[in-house]
């Protein structure tokens, strides 16, 4: 399971499980609106005190999903973390893609046909 | 004996909670999605169950990766929700049914399966919007038992596995001595994936041959592995084997009450069924 062969698709194993401990246990407490504000108010104070790796926090840094994702994040957790900037599914879907925010629902669009 | 009416299956996604905050039930985008539920509320008013056995899976608001339960069973006396990070209105909190929740762990441990049983229990929107759906008022008539089944963290349980814990509740109802009317809601799917360069992928063929095959075929979704659902209908249209174990509790027969397949929402594709057993 942990050579995922379906494109574009990682599954969260125990390999990813195990890389992503901190940053996802970070985004997990971004379920709190004071832990939200105190990210917003203190991004690097924030990050270390989880003990985020470099490679971590430099795609927390980029707000960057296929980083995240490469650097341990599941999904889950990591739409947390993009609420604080208030980006939707589809902003996120959009920048994995590499589309726009309209590319990417007309191709929604053009699935129910 | 308690008496098992019904069977709801639908999806869940969060852009549903922001539709309801903002009253877009008559949007046209959103429009065939939420009529796709009228038939649903006049089945309720009429069958008045009791209390709901809900399957769904969490997101990562009660359970974080420190501990994660491949089958966890709620037996608080309230579960509260939360707002998940996004800044919506939290809903309403579900009453707990107690004396159900204790029969089936007595029941689940005794047939096999070995769940996780949780006395303090958030439950996230996959819970609380097909609640919401089904009583727009948000004044819940029913309590609840929720099923919590892992799809977070890969292994999950197999299609077949959670089909058969589906068919141990709905045994385990069959013999609860109670006069309480109990119905079964899985939550989730259908196909859509959110994560990575794949996301926006979406399969309809699969989902009307999966819906198809719950009220005809059940068991027929179970001949795969998850790795083959993830790539039929997504990493997270994996959640659909919460549709699997209401199919499960509810027996050989059903009747197809109402169905609605609409797309997308959000990045899923949504699906809706309403069954009821027959004899």
């Amino acid at each position: 399971m942990c050579t995922p062969d379906i494109p574009g698709t990682t599954l969260f194993d125990g390999t990813q499980a195990r890389k992503g401990y901190a940053l996802n246990k970070m985004c997990y407490s971004f379920n709190e609106q004071a832990n939200r504000d105190a990210f917003v108010r203190d991004e690097d104070g924030y990050c270390a005190r989880y003990g985020l790796n470099a490679q971590q926090r430099e795609a927390i840094r980029a707000r960057n999903v296929l980083q995240l994702i490469a650097a341990g994040g599941n999904a889950y957790y990591l739409a947390k973390f993009a609420g604080i900037f208030g980006l939707d599914m589809q902003d996120i879907g959009a920048q994995q893609t590499g589309l726009t925010k309209a590319e990417f629902q007309a191709r929604l669009q053009a699935a129910a046909r | 004996m308690a008496q098992l009416i019904g069977g709801i299956t639908t999806s869940h996604v969060p852009a549903i909670g922001r539709a309801i905050a903002k009253n877009l039930q008559d949007d046209p985008y959103w429009k065939p999605f939420f009529d796709g539920f009228a038939p649903v509320h006049r089945w309720l008013a009429q069958a008045r169950p009791d209390v709901l056995v809900v399957f769904y899976n969490d997101h990562g608001l009660n359970f974080f990766l420190d501990k994660m339960p491949t089958f966890a069973i709620g037996a608080a006396p309230v579960y509260t929700t939360g707002d998940e990070g996004w800044g919506i209105p939290a809903l309403p909190s579900f009453d707990g049914d107690l004396d159900l929740s204790w029969h089936l762990i007595d029941a689940l441990v005794a047939d096999g399966f070995d769940l996780t049983t949780c006395q303090e229990m958030r439950v996230d929107h996959a819970v609380s919007l097909p609640m919401a759906l089904l009583w727009p008022d948000q004044n819940w008539p029913v309590k609840i038992v929720p099923v919590c089944i892992n799809t977070v963290q890969f292994p999950l349980p197999s299609a077949q596995r959670c089909y058969a814990l589906g068919e141990a509740i709905g045994r385990a109802i069959g013999r609860w001595d109670s006069d309480r009317r109990v119905a079964v809601l899985g939550t989730g799917g259908l196909s859509h994936q959110l994560d990575g360069t794949r996301a926006g992928f979406i399969n309809k063929d699969f989902d009307l041959q999966f819906m198809e095959s719950i009220i005809h075929d059940p068991t027929w979704a179970t001949q795969f592995s998850i790795k083959q659902l993830v790539e039929k209908a997504g990493t997270q249209g994996v959640e659909l084997l919460m549709w699997l174990a209401t199919r499960g509790a509810l027996g050989a027969l059903v009747r197809c009450v109402h169905r609605n397949y609409h797309l997308p929402i959000s990045n899923t594709a949504s699906g809706l069924m309403l069954l009821e057993p027959s004899a």
